[in-house]
């Protein structure tokens, strides 16, 4: 086990090494930070005397070891919006994200295990094809569209909940389910195919041959075990997660690393758009990860090799 | 990426082939007929498409043409509506209706092109990290890794905003993002293909890596590509939409669904129809294709099958 922990940790060097390439590459070909920083009245000499500063005269490779230092003492550059350093304003962001994140994993969990429960074990009831195609509607809809429909309804119609921001529980819920829908999809999918193929197994026709209550087979036996993929499944959702929170926190305008990521881009912040993009990509990484151990302690078959 | 027409047919048991024949086109169509949702798909994608090839012939109006008098009328159905704008007017009194059927255009030309962007890209480095494995296929794999940590819908922002919004540069930037699945499930299907025996008999007769790779190799994973690349088409739609709702996909004049959204979304407490068709006519093409493409997984893939069951 601690063997296989290294492994994976060490698997994440040359993985963040790429990333970091990218990052670097999407800044250097934008070009010119120059002219955003500069104002208008500004000569060619001071040009020049920005650019031999900002070490932009050198070389590219230069200019990336440069950045990778920097980026390995957590130096992703200033941003020119808020003159501080980057990294602690996109950290500053994360818990509003994370609070938006767990809540939608919340709302996709207590939506789909009951109907992936009851539509496995009610298989080709009017039940089951109703949550089915439910599930695949909440696949095809654009997330960002449901978000809207949710305020027209909730807040413009009915005004029984807030359009925007952050605060109350109240302002938690439509963006939480506006996340938490595709993400219900697609796991109340998982669940009932996963449970379909545990109630296939000996063990169970064993629990039910000795006589136990068709309850306890289900949710004592099955659900259980049927977990297991979907847990690990869920886990490796992070990037898609995180992706769904910046449109989400734009339409609700929700203080998050979303919404600052969207702003930083509209206004070419690339200081934070990169600081940024590292971030999400660490988080992914380890998530990664944890979603890899966890699927191991859960379920002890699995050898590691 | 044209295949010589007798390298497929050289093909014993390869799906490809299969759907090139006349006759097995009418066992196609009743396979297809069998399968309800499989039928629903193909008709809608039908219509979208028909939409999008004649949008100038079956849209009411001008989907540019503004009419300050005709300001946020609601649908025909309403009160305040009119037939000559079934379903309402946005904020500068265009059809809404209109400008559905010719986002149409935008929607699957994006989806279709940025598809075969990715898959350009996807196949190709698919082959080559299954075929050569070694330090080629690490490299690639760790790359595929890397674009997997980072959102796509995130590095298509920083993308767009470096090489600013246009047509073009959406399609590459889709195509460009999203070319990974294909590389995996094509890399994963050559790992299999490679070590069947008549690619061993191509070695040894002596046939060039370049030679096996394309004759025997990529018309034995083509369905997989197939497959991919239909589910892929409503993916891309659907991001195509968020970019544009965020202001960097498709720039007005043209029609976008995605954008109308958006401009709908500061109607939302009076005019209500503004952003919810567009909405729905996204919904609904994705559904369309979603469902083609699962029945073509059905017919072309039967494992995939067995693995999603």
């Amino acid at each position: 086990m601690r063997q296989y922990l290294l492994k994976s940790i060490l698997q994440i060097v040359p993985v963040l090494f790429l990333i970091s390439i990218i990052v670097f590459v999407l800044v250097y070909v934008t070009g010119d930070p120059v002219s955003l920083m500069l104002s208008d009245t500004a000569t060619d000499e001071d040009r020049e005397i920005l650019i031999a500063a900002l070490g932009l005269d050198q070389p590219m490779h230069i200019q990336y070891f440069r950045f990778l230092g920097n980026m390995l003492q957590g130096d992703f550059g200033t941003s020119f919006r808020y003159d501080m350093p980057a990294l602690p304003i996109v950290l500053e962001r994360l818990p509003a994200t994370f609070e938006l994140a767990i809540a939608a994993m919340i709302v996709a969990t207590v939506i789909s295990i009951p109907l992936g429960i009851l539509s496995a074990t009610k298989r080709n009831s009017f039940l089951d094809i109703f949550v089915s195609g439910a599930s695949v509607l909440g696949k095809a809809m654009p997330h960002f569209w449901l978000g809207i429909m949710l305020i027209l309804l909730f807040a413009v119609e009915w005004k029984t909940l807030p359009v925007s921001g952050r605060g109350s529980w109240d302002h938690l819920i439509l963006p939480a389910f506006t996340l938490g829908t595709g993400i219900a999809a697609e796991m109340t999918r998982l669940i009932r195919s996963s449970m379909l193929e545990i109630l296939g197994q000996d063990y169970i026709r064993t629990a039910r041959s000795k006589g136990l209550i068709e309850t306890i087979v289900v949710y004592k036996h099955a659900l259980r075990n049927s977990l297991i993929p979907v847990v690990t499944i869920m886990a490796l959702q992070t990037s898609t997660l995180i992706g769904g929170t910046l449109i989400t926190e734009t339409i609700f305008s929700w203080p998050g690393m979303g919404q600052l990521i969207i702003q930083a881009v509209n206004t070419r912040d690339m200081a934070i758009v990169q600081a940024a993009v590292f971030v999400v990509a660490f988080l992914v990484i380890v998530s990664n990860i944890l979603a890899d151990i966890l699927y191991r302690v859960l379920d002890p078959r699995i050898k590691y090799n | 990426m044209s295949l010589p027409l007798e390298s497929q047919t050289a093909q014993a048991g390869s799906v490809g082939q299969a759907v090139k024949k006349p006759g097995q086109l009418r066992r196609l169509a009743r396979m297809l007929l069998k399968s309800k949702t499989g039928t629903i798909g193909l008709l809608i994608v039908i219509v979208v498409v028909f939409m999008a090839v004649f949008a100038s012939a079956i849209a009411p109006h001008d989907p540019a043409k503004t009419q300050a008098a005709q300001r946020l009328k609601p649908p025909m159905w309403m009160e305040g509506g009119s037939p000559a704008n079934p379903l309402g007017t946005d904020n500068l009194g265009r059809d809404v209706l209109s400008r559905i059927i010719y986002g149409s255009q935008v929607s699957l030309m994006v989806g279709v092109c940025a598809v075969a962007v990715a898959g350009a890209i996807g196949v190709v480095l698919g082959l080559v990290s299954g075929y050569f494995g070694g330090i080629v296929d690490n490299l690639i794999m760790r790359t595929v890794d890397s674009f997997l940590a980072i959102p796509n819908i995130l590095f298509m922002l920083v993308i767009l905003t470096v090489l600013g919004p246009s047509l073009t540069t959406l399609i590459l930037v889709l195509g460009f993002t999203n070319w990974v699945k294909y590389a995996r499930i094509i890399r994963g299907e050559v790992l299999s293909v490679k070590e069947r025996d008549f690619v061993r008999a191509a070695r040894t007769v002596g046939a060039s890596d370049g030679r096996i790779i394309f004759t025997h190799i990529l018309p034995n994973v083509i369905s997989s590509f197939i497959v991919v690349s239909t589910l892929s088409v409503a993916t891309t739609i659907i991001a195509e939409a968020s970019l544009s709702f965020l202001g960097l996909g498709i720039q007005p004049p043209t029609v976008s669904w995605g954008g109308m959204l958006s401009d709908g979304r500061q109607y939302l407490a009076t005019s209500w129809w503004v952003a919810t068709f567009p909405g729905v006519a996204i919904t609904i093409t994705v559904l369309g294709i979603m469902f083609l493409g699962d029945w073509l997984r059905d017919i072309l893939d039967p494992r995939m099958k067995a693995r999603a069951k």
